[in-house]
């Protein structure tokens, strides 16, 4: 697929909670056919101390409103800017960037889970896989009931399943300790989160038989397979989250 | 209509815009946003004799105006190249120079040798300046004996056009430019990466997975620009600039101090089309000022 870079117009930005909003985008073009795990570099404008572009996933498309939605945690000076964009204000995007999800086979049962932010290529996951017919459920990790988010968003691809570690809400843990894995079947987890979490939930389907497919985050320049930044250590040798990943399959991971 | 040719050596350049190697792969990655051909010339990430995996992750970090790296050479080596990107790349209507580097001499030599046989790669840029392996890089290109060793050997089995990237590493640049023209270089392509190094505060661990790494950017365009000055005074062979460009303007300052050439590097990672934008701005500024041919201001202000 063509990576281009062009500019978007903020339609909205909606703050979540202390740290983290989504922007709503208006492209000049029509959207080309994104896939569910792809995500963009934006550029940060009018400082020269953010000089490289931020790698974000893709939280959702619509291709009738020709709107994307970028799921944001402010971590630095970078997306502290992103989160003061306003209505109107023009941001210029690198994407598609990256691989996707992987399609299973029909009838496969998919458990999404997300920690956090990592909820944000989740969303657009879901409902893709929903319109091809399949019925994937949720399981979603927060700290506490505070941090929260994507809740009614999600529970429109199928069952919310909830932990947070202090217990103000949903079941009291992490996410492999919820009883929804021991009570369901699934053959296929797609997971995004912190990595100590990735690796939980990728130990846990190694020992369950179960496919596991994660969407990794890794500091990178380009974006688009040159500054060779990104690398993931795999069985295959260094490979670029970039163009290689961001979706790798835990069983190609040296982790 | 303005003349934007410059010769390297009997390297004919259509226009004086390169891309600096391992900041625009094997030009392949580019081709979805620029036509890599319009530019004069691509320098191909570096290369080895043998597949280099390059150093763990952390490879990055981000600093003001710049950027540190310690990719350490990580390509699939000669036989890879030759195999499966050379036949690809050979397509491009543009001059393909390929980046060699080795730990030992002899490293350096198999691989001119080989590359010598390739019929499309007019030029290579011998590169003793990479600061982010543990041998060879950047230790042959900080040492007057070795810097003059590796380049003689190079020249003595490679015929076409040579160019030697040097490093900024060093306390006198003029001196391993001199050297490089004495041992029968065509050209010297300056500045590779300036060393440095961050800390993670959070962490409170070193940014990179190698402590050090090489720094690159808008950061380090006043460094480079005094030593490409320098560099053009002390010899008569072309020098190629490179540092932090970012801007039309970034390269004629490189033109002005006496480079023949410039190549765009970090910029690229940001802006995927500014090579192409930036010959375009080169082209107007001539244009503008009056000027019909680029080499009329190449090392205006040394006259």
């Amino acid at each position: 697929m063509a990576k281009r870079i062009e500019d978007f117009t903020v339609k909205e930005n909606r703050r979540l909670n202390n740290d983290l909003f989504v922007l709503e985008l208006t492209g000049n073009n029509y959207l080309p056919s994104l896939k569910p795990g792809q995500f963009c570099q934006v550029k940060i404008e009018g400082n020269p101390e953010t000089f490289l572009r931020r790698p974000i996933s893709i939280h959702d498309v619509d291709y009738e409103q020709n709107t994307i939605k970028l799921l944001v945690q402010i971590a630095g000076k970078g997306t502290k800017k992103l989160s003061s964009l306003r209505q109107g204000d023009i941001l210029n995007i690198i994407y598609p960037l990256g691989n996707s999800f992987s399609l299973p086979a029909e009838n496969t049962q998919i458990l999404l889970v997300g920690g956090g932010c990592g909820v944000a290529p989740l969303l657009f996951l879901g409902k893709y896989l929903k319109s091809k017919g399949y019925k994937p459920d949720v399981l979603l990790g927060f700290r506490n009931s505070d941090r929260i988010i994507e809740y009614d968003e999600c529970s429109g691809i199928g069952t919310v399943y909830l932990t947070t570690e202090d217990g103000s809400k949903g079941e009291k843990g992490f996410v492999t300790d919820h009883k929804v894995l021991k009570d369901h079947h699934f053959d296929h987890i797609c997971c995004c989160g912190p990595e100590s979490m990735m690796k939980a939930v990728a130990g846990y389907c190694l020992k369950h038989g179960i496919e596991c497919e994660v969407s990794l985050e890794h500091l990178m320049a380009c974006g688009f397979g040159v500054c060779l930044c990104c690398v993931v250590n795999t069985l295959n040798g260094n490979l670029c989250s970039c163009i290689d990943g961001p979706v790798f399959n835990t069983k190609e991971l040296k982790w | 209509m303005v003349n934007l040719g410059v010769s390297v050596g009997d390297l004919k350049l259509k226009n004086p815009v390169l891309t600096a190697s391992g900041t625009f792969g094997y030009g392949t990655e580019f081709d979805d946003f620029i036509d890599v051909s319009s530019l004069g010339g691509i320098i191909l990430k570096g290369t080895t004799m043998e597949p280099r995996e390059g150093n763990p992750y952390p490879r990055m970090a981000e600093t003001p105006s710049g950027m540190l790296n310690t990719v350490g050479l990580q390509n699939k080596g000669i036989d890879y190249f030759e195999k499966n990107i050379y036949p690809v790349i050979s397509r491009y209507d543009t001059n393909i120079i390929v980046n060699i580097n080795g730990s030992y001499i002899e490293d350096y030599i198999a691989l001119a040798e080989r590359i010598n046989r390739l019929e499309k790669i007019p030029a290579i840029e011998l590169n003793i300046s990479c600061p982010n392996v543990k041998m060879g890089g950047m230790a042959f290109g900080t040492n007057p004996g070795s810097a003059r060793e590796v380049t003689r050997e190079v020249r003595s089995v490679y015929s076409k056009v040579l160019i030697v990237k040097l490093s900024p590493n060093v306390t006198d640049i003029s001196d391993f430019a001199r050297i490089a023209e004495e041992e029968g270089a065509d050209s010297v392509s300056l500045i590779n990466t300036l060393l440095g190094m961050a800390i993670d505060i959070k962490t409170m661990r070193p940014a990179l997975s190698t402590v050090t790494g090489g720094l690159s950017g808008p950061a380090v365009k006043p460094v480079a620009l005094r030593m490409v000055w320098q560099a053009a005074k002390a010899v008569k062979i072309p020098v190629i600039g490179i540092g932090g460009i970012m801007s039309a303007g970034d390269a004629i300052e490189f033109f002005l101090a006496g480079a023949s050439a410039i190549q765009v590097g970090t910029a690229s990672f940001v802006d995927p089309q500014i090579s192409v934008s930036i010959l375009e701005g080169i082209q107007k500024y001539l244009a503008e000022k009056g000027y019909s041919d680029i080499k009329e201001i190449i090392g205006l202000i040394n006259r």
